[in-house]
Order: structure tokens, then C-alpha cells, then sequence
């Protein structure tokens, strides 16, 4: 591979990295033919993981940085000065194939700057999955960034090839998208949304593959006054009304070349982990929007401590809970105890009688869980009432290293 | 006591001939010494499978004859499979405690997830997987050209004996071009059609440098976010054990060190004018992309991949632009795929017969079909229709609808349940709907589609049908002689 295209190649990754999206899961299990590549698993597989503590699972590049639009949060905005390059649908396949022999990812996540028109940007991307697909027989992930703008047809075109189609929402907030993303529009994102999901549905009843991943999207968070209850609100909205796979929330980060429309200090990346604590339990713990929003203070959820330990330490009424009796919905909240361990628990259970070392060996929060849970060696007594409780379970405060 | 040697590595097939043995003889585990090969021949009985103090009683195939099966429960087969991949010396004894307890009255010993037991089993086969997942994740090829042909080639070292494990993994995932995978404990090859197994490799200091890990550490490098920096959670998930043999890893400690000054430079850098003009006539073109002639769609349409199985071809609409009447069918037959054109099978013929005598002119008409593709399945040398799902007509009819605006008629006549989804949007009975309808605002006609007539079995009822249809078709000349155009 020759040094222009490294360049390039460079230059269009730099430019993908800003989007959170990175998972390889949800395809069906499928395995190449005799002549062909790739496998999906079911599971993710990450391939890597740079210094940022992000993973590699996929390819993830744009096909151009070139872009018609000007989002003032986005380096590829046409006002911006970074360095442009293209690869052809031709170098994308390439480049996919032989990374992945290698085994360095799961597949290709590709996204594309707009040129020229939605449609012809939408039909460059589709077409690199078409090839891959038919060409090189890749059995691998494909995620595709569709284009709201773009005709109908197209994107369905790309849901036959893709395993994921999604469609970034970037702002919570209308208002926040016409002042930062002119050439957006909320109601045409919404619309193809809405289009995909009924495609999707289709697809799934009449067993057909049609993106059969289903559709995600991500939000940029801190780039406008949007709080945290305004962001989990619209994701709930979203999971609701288009089924979304996920909502990926991403810090809004600093970048070279940074417009002026834009606040200069990035917020803290504990908000955007808080925001993923939260969006687990909006999907996986029957949390609703309103009571993790309870947990913090004006609409923003607490930094310091996670969201679910934020709610149980507010309603400490509901507390603490007989390990060998609650119900699942109620383990479910007690803070430490995740998904796995509740099922452990609820399995454990119809054996035995649970003590704190049968916990012990059920969960790795066992400290965070001793205010909040009667096991049958174990009452918190008095424990679940202290006011200073919410400092005692602060992780101490530590240095970072670098190294 | 008993002493059961086994071969070095995760010796299943050795265990399981051992367990039945032990069973059958009522060995507790309290009375049974394992080893295996990578803890050394200590009493030098590498030929036989069991020593020990009743030594006739475990030599395979001695007196006691072979051991019967042994009937666990299937989770407890499981556990083995994976915990005899574990590097423990320990691990048979664990598994013969489990097996015993099993067959002593815990037959559902496993679900007590809180027992010792069971969690350090548990532990052990949580390392089996991750170690598994890891080297699903960690190990890279590298392409070598051989006189043989092109390799790829890979070497990587797992803490545990996993390499018979992860075989299916690569050969599913890797199945076109030739691979081997070298460990310190074995190997593992790949021609293309069959997996070979074979002794431990070296760690190839020779192997070259693959041009494409150039362009793999570049995409390494430029993916990570300087202002987001968090080696913590970087080795927490990519342990340091690993990178010797990742190329991409020599990048971390510069990357790590520029970071900090990287982010600075970003944040104290004032916003800049942008040095290019303002593309404002490539930005005001930008919303105006849809199709601006039928011609222009009809382009679109035929290079479009089919949403449909089968299909060679997509059968456009066919007539004059600005025709007064326009038929809307289901979908083109084996006819219209082989010619490229609507309605000439046998039910386009017995509308052109219709239409005749209807006194309608078909070349004034627009004729065309809701799906443009012809959707069947093969059996043997036969292509049979296969009716179009609900969702595949809706993923046609943006083309449609883009299509009947481009020919604008004063009529759309829907030929059948299909078309009428097409064009309602919504599934409509024919025989309560039959007539004049509005159609998503269009003026339309709902009838039979013809392919109906040719079905009916009995003579009499085709003839009234047909005569219902030509009905049907003179109602439609009359409501257009009644509405001339404006």
C-alpha cells in the first residue's frame, strides 16, 4: 500500500473517530461459502483498543471528509480547514478485505462526508456494501451511516447489504440543530428513521434480511445546553418510537480546526459515561427517564456517583432489600447487582439459602450492595440510614496516571 | 490409590475414558492422584493411560474390559468441554469432585452458583472464554509468499490449551485462502478445505513485514482521540501480555506521550477563517436531486438491485408521458423478465384482448407494475411466481408513485390486491372495493388483475369474470369520456 493512499487513509479515519458506534453485534450468525470471508458471531469482538480506551471492532472510516454541510461541531464542516481526501468505492472494498484477512477488525463501519447530492453520497456507500457482498462474498459486519436526506429507495437498497443502518440525531434539540447544523433537519432524521424501522419490522416478519442488526443512532452531548434529563428523555423517545438498537452518546470532544459557534471547554467524559450508565437502565432495568433524572440534580445526573446509586440513595425508603426474597424488578435496583448477578441470584436461590459470602462470590460489588441488602447472615441496621452514607461509598478520589 | 496420567494439553478424549473407569470402579476423588504431561512423568508411565496401586484395574482395555458410558447431565458435559482447556494442574480433580458430586445426589449441583466448587469451575471457565475471545480478538496474520503459493500466517501465544477450541472459529471465518496459526504448544493449519493440527510453532522472528500493517498502524493512530486519553481502560481490556505480538501496539508510547501537548495545541488554536470559498452554488443544489424526467428515473430503476428474489431484470412502465389512462398490474411474469416488458405473458395478452374490445388503444395507455422485478423462486428448469410481500411492495412504490407523477393520468386503474396495496398504502378487499376509488388522492379505478381470469378452473365462471372485467374496463372508458381533460 502505497504512501498517498496511507495518507489518506489517515486522513479518513481521523475524521470517522468522532463517532462512538463501534459495535459488531446483532447480525445473525452467518459463515462464509467455500471462496468467501468473514463470519458474524453474534458477539462483538474488538480487535484492538487505542489509548483512549476505545475499541476497534470495525473499519471505521468516511469515504470523503469533503462535506456540503457546515455543522459547527463537526471537523469535516465545509467552513473547516482540515485536510480533505477520498477513497473510490474501489479502495474502501480493498482496504476492508485486507484488513480484515488479517483478522484486525469485524468489519467496515462507513460513513461519508456529503458531496455533491444525498443520493449520490448514499449510493457511494451502498455500493461498497453491494461489493463486498456480492464481489468478495464477505460474510463480515457491514454498519452504514445513511443519509436522512437521501431518496427512500437508496437506504433500502443499503438495508439489503448492511447489517446496521443508523442515522446520527447529533442534538436532542431542535433548536440546538438549527443553530449548530444548518443543513439538518429534525424532522427529515426523524422521517427516515421512522422509514427504516417500518422496513426493519417488515423484514423481520416476512423473514427477510433487511438490516437485520437494526438501526442505532448518537447524540452529541455538551456541544449545546441540552441536560442530561433532555438527552435520556429523547433516547427513550427514540427506543420507544423506532425500536433503536442503541443511542450512542458521544462527549462533544475538542477538535482541530474548532468553530467559533462552540462552547471552548469540552465537557467533563464522566457525563457521557453517566449517560451510558443511565441508557443501561433505561434499556435493561426498567428504569424510566423520570426517576434516573431524580437521582441527580436540575435535569444533570450526579458525576460522582453512577445513577443507579444515585436513585437508591434518594429512595432509601425502598431499602434494604431480603436478597432471598425480593423480586427481580427490585434486585434489579439494588446498586451493585447487575443483570448477570440478579440471574445468578434468582437461580442460586431455589437451592439455598444466600449469605454475604454466597453474594461474595455472585458479584464483585459486594461493598457498594451491604447498605441496601438483607442477606441471611447480613442487616444493614441502621447502615441504610446514615447521612453519611453517600460519602462512605465515594470511590476516594485518586490520581491519574498517565503511564 | 490411583494415579491417572494423562497426555500433556486438554486431554478430553484421555478424561473421559479415565471417568468412566473411575466411576465404574467407585473411585472417590479423595483416592485419585491426575497428572498430565507438562507436570513431568514422574512415575515414567508414558505408555500406559493408568498407573497406580490397582494398576490392572485402569489399564485401558485390560481385564476390567472397556469402562460403560457415563450419562451426565448435558451442563456438566459442557463444564468439562471447556474447564480441561485450563492451564491449572488441578483441573481434573476439580472436574472428577464435580462428576462425583453430580452422581451423588447434587444432580444439580451446578446451579448452586454460590458453592466453592462450583465458583471456582466457574472462574475457570470464565478464563477459558475470555482467554478463547482474546485470541479470536488478538491475533493477526501476516500474508507470507511461500513457493507453495500465498500464506497467511499467524503466532500467538494463549495461556490456556484453547488452539483445538478456536479451530472452528477461523476455518468458518477464514475459509478462502490458505492460513496456519503457530502456538508454543501446537499448531494449526488450514489448505482451504481441511484443518490440520500439528506440533508447536516459533515465533517466526523471520516473518516480513506485510505492507498492509503499514497502513494498520497509520488507521491505529489516527483513530485514537488525543483528548480522550485513558491507558487505564486501554490495558484493562488489551493487557500487556498481548502486545509483543500486535503490530499496531509499538504506537502506544508515543501516542500516550504527544497526547497531552496535541490537545493543548488543539485547544489554544483560535478559530480560523476558512481559507476555502464558500461552495454556496454546490450547497443550493444539494436538496434538488430527485429524478427530473421519467426517462431519468426509469435509469435509476434499471440499475438498482432487485428487492425482490430472482429477477435478471427490472421491467419498466411502458407508454406515452401524459397518458390519460394508466394500468398498475403486480409484478412482470417470466415473459416480461425474458423480454424486458410489461404485460406481454399471457394475462398481458388477455388484457390487450380486453382492452380491444373495451374500445381502450393501448399504445394511449401507460402500462406498468407495482414491483418492477420478477420475483419467483427456480424449481428445476421452472421459474414459479412467488407473490410479493407487503413489504417488499412498499419498498417499490416510492419508484411508482414518483413514476405515475411523471406521466400524471387522468386514471389509474388498479389491476388486482397488489396494485391496490401499491397505491392506497393499505390493503383493500377487491370484490368490496371494486370501482371507482380514490387512490392516495389519485383518481382510480380498483378491478381484478387479469392473471385472475386465467386461474379460475371452470369454464363458465372465467367467462363471467371476463365479462365483469370488460365491464370494469368500459366503466373506465366512460368515466374518462365523462371527465375530458381540463
Amino acid at each position: 500500500m502505497d504512501q498517498t493512499f496511507v495518507a489518506r487513509l489517515r486522513i479518513l479515519a481521523d475524521a470517522a473517530k468522532y463517532d462512538a458506534s463501534c459495535a459488531s453485534s446483532g447480525a445473525p450468525k452467518r459463515v462464509a461459502g467455500a471462496n468467501g470471508l468473514g463470519s458474524t458471531t453474534g458477539g462483538a469482538i474488538c480487535h484492538a483498543y487505542t489509548p483512549d480506551g476505545r475499541c476497534i471492532s470495525l473499519l471505521k472510516i468516511l469515504m470523503t471528509n469533503y462535506c456540503l454541510y457546515d455543522c459547527a461541531y463537526c471537523i469535516n464542516r465545509r467552513s473547516s480547514n482540515v485536510r480533505r481526501a477520498r477513497f473510490t468505492v474501489e479502495e474502501v472494498v480493498k482496504l476492508t478485505v485486507a484488513f480484515y484477512k488479517r483478522n484486525c477488525i469485524e468489519g467496515l463501519f462507513l460513513s461519508s462526508g456529503i458531496v455533491r447530492s444525498a443520493d449520490h453520497t448514499m449510493e457511494q456507500m451502498m455500493l461498497v456494501a453491494r461489493r463486498l457482498r456480492h464481489e468478495e462474498n464477505f460474510a463480515g459486519y457491514i454498519h452504514l451511516k445513511a443519509i436522512p436526506e437521501a431518496s427512500p429507495w437508496l437506504i433500502e437498497q443499503a438495508g439489503l447489504w448492511a447489517d446496521r443502518l443508523s442515522i446520527n440525531l447529533e442534538l436532542a434539540a431542535e433548536r440546538s440543530l438549527e443553530r449548530l447544523a444548518p443543513e439538518k433537519n429534525g424532522g427529515s432524521i426523524r422521517a427516515a428513521m421512522g422509514q427504516m424501522h417500518e422496513r426493519i419490522a417488515q423484514a423481520q416478519e416476512e423473514k427477510r434480511h433487511f438490516a437485520p442488526a437494526g438501526q442505532s443512532t448518537q447524540m452529541i452531548v455538551g456541544a449545546d445546553d441540552a441536560t442530561d434529563a433532555a438527552v435520556l428523555g429523547a433516547s427513550a423517545t427514540l427506543y420507544r418510537a423506532y425500536a433503536l438498537k442503541r443511542v450512542y452518546y458521544s462527549a462533544f470532544s475538542p477538535i482541530p480546526e474548532a468553530s467559533r459557534a462552540l462552547p471552548v471547554k469540552p465537557p467533563p467524559l464522566q457525563r457521557e459515561n453517566r449517560l451510558y450508565q443511565a441508557d443501561w437502565l433505561l434499556r435493561c432495568y426498567g428504569f424510566t427517564v423520570e426517576e434516573i433524572a431524580a437521582g441527580g440534580e436540575g435535569g444533570m445526573l450526579d458525576l460522582e456517583i453512577d445513577p443507579k446509586l444515585a436513585w437508591a440513595l434518594k429512595h432509601r425508603d425502598r431499602f434494604p432489600v431480603d436478597v432471598n426474597r425480593a423480586d427481580k424488578e427490585m434486585l434489579l435496583r439494588v446498586p451493585g447487582l447487575g443483570t448477570r448477578a440478579v440471574e445468578s441470584i434468582l437461580r442460586t436461590r431455589r437451592h439455598r439459602t444466600l449469605r454475604l459470602d454466597d453474594i461474595g462470590r455472585l458479584t464483585s460489588g459486594l461493598k457498594r450492595l451491604l447498605p441496601f441488602l438483607i442477606a441471611a447472615d447480613h442487616r444493614p441496621v441502621r447502615l441504610t440510614d446514615r447521612l453519611d452514607l453517600r460519602r462512605r461509598l465515594l470511590q476516594p478520589a485518586r490520581q491519574l496516571s498517565l503511564f | 490409590m490411583a494415579l491417572v496420567h494423562l497426555a500433556d494439553g486438554a486431554d478430553l478424549a484421555g478424561f473421559r475414558r479415565a471417568i468412566r473407569r473411575l466411576v465404574a470402579a467407585g473411585a472417590a476423588p479423595e483416592d485419585v492422584i491426575w497428572r498430565s504431561g507438562e507436570d513431568g512423568d514422574l512415575f515414567g508411565a508414558g505408555s500406559a493411560d493408568f498407573v497406580g496401586t490397582d494398576a490392572a484395574d485402569f489399564v485401558d482395555g485390560g481385564e476390567a474390559g472397556p469402562a460403560p458410558p457415563l450419562a451426565l447431565p448435558r451442563v456438566v458435559g459442557a463444564a468439562v468441554e471447556a474447564v480441561v482447556c485450563h492451564r491449572d494442574p488441578e483441573r481434573y480433580a476439580l472436574l472428577h469432585r464435580l462428576i462425583w458430586r453430580v452422581l451423588h445426589g447434587e444432580r444439580t449441583v451446578l446451579e448452586a452458583r454460590s458453592d466453592p466448587l462450583v465458583h471456582r469451575l466457574a472462574g475457570m471457565q470464565q478464563a477459558i472464554r475470555r482467554d478463547i475471545h482474546k485470541m479470536h480478538a488478538f491475533l493477526r496474520f501476516r500474508r507470507v509468499t511461500a513457493e507453495s503459493g500465498e500464506r497467511f500466517v499467524a503466532w500467538f501465544e494463549p495461556e490456556h490449551f484453547i488452539l483445538e477450541a478456536v479451530a472452528d472459529f477461523f476455518a468458518d471465518r477464514f475459509p478462502g485462502f490458505a492460513w496456519s496459526i503457530l502456538t508454543p504448544v501446537g499448531s494449526l493449519h488450514w489448505d482451504g478445505a481441511a484443518l490440520d493440527f500439528g506440533p508447536p510453532g516459533t515465533r517466526g522472528a523471520a516473518m516480513p513485514d506485510d505492507s498492509v500493517e503499514t497502513a494498520w498502524r497509520a488507521y491505529y493512530e489516527a483513530t485514537f482521540n488525543p483528548a480522550r486519553l485513558n491507558p487505564t481502560m486501554m490495558r484493562s481490556e488489551m493487557p500487556k501480555k498481548y502486545w509483543r505480538n500486535l503490530p499496531e501496539t509499538q504506537a502506544i508510547p508515543h501516542l500516550i506521550r504527544t497526547a497531552p501537548s496535541r490537545v493543548t495545541a488543539m485547544l489554544e488554536k483560535e478559530a480560523a477563517m476558512p481559507l476555502k470559498r464558500n461552495p454556496d452554488k454546490a450547497v443550493a443544489a444539494l436538496p434538488d436531486q430527485a429524478p427530473k424526467s421519467l426517462a431519468e428515473l426509469n435509469r435509476i430503476i434499471a440499475a438498482s438491485e432487485p428487492l425482490v428474489p430472482g429477477a435478471t431484470r427490472a421491467v419498466l412502465g411502458e407508454g406515452p408521458v401524459g397518458a390519460a389512462l394508466a394500468f398498475v398490474g403486480e409484478q412482470p411474469g417470466d415473459q416480461e423478465d425474458l423480454q424486458g416488458r410489461p404485460f406481454v405473458g399471457p394475462a398481458g395478452q388477455l388484457l390487450d384482448r380486453a382492452m380491444a374490445e373495451a374500445g381502450i388503444d393501448r399504445t394511449e395507455a401507460y402500462v406498468t407494475n407495482a414491483v418492477k422485478h420478477f420475483k419467483f423462486e427456480q424449481r428445476g428448469k421452472r421459474r414459479i411466481h412467488q407473490k410479493p410481500t407487503a413489504g417488499e411492495v412498499r419498498h417499490y412504490r416510492w419508484w411508482l408513485m414518483r413514476e405515475l407523477d411523471f406521466v400524471h393520468p387522468r386514471l389509474v386503474v388498479a389491476l388486482g390486491a397488489t396494485a391496490v396495496l401499491a397505491l392506497a398504502g393499505k390493503a383493500l378487499p377487491i370484490a368490496r372495493c371494486r370501482g371507482e376509488a380514490r387512490l392516495e388522492g389519485r383518481p382510480g379505478f380498483i378491478t381484478v388483475h387479469p392473471s385472475y381470469l386465467l386461474r379460475l378452473p371452470d369454464e363458465d365462471a372465467r367467462h363471467a369474470a371476463y365479462a365483469a372485467f370488460l365491464d370494469d374496463l368500459r366503466h373506465v372508458r366512460a368515466i374518462l369520456e365523462r371527465r375530458p381533460a381540463s
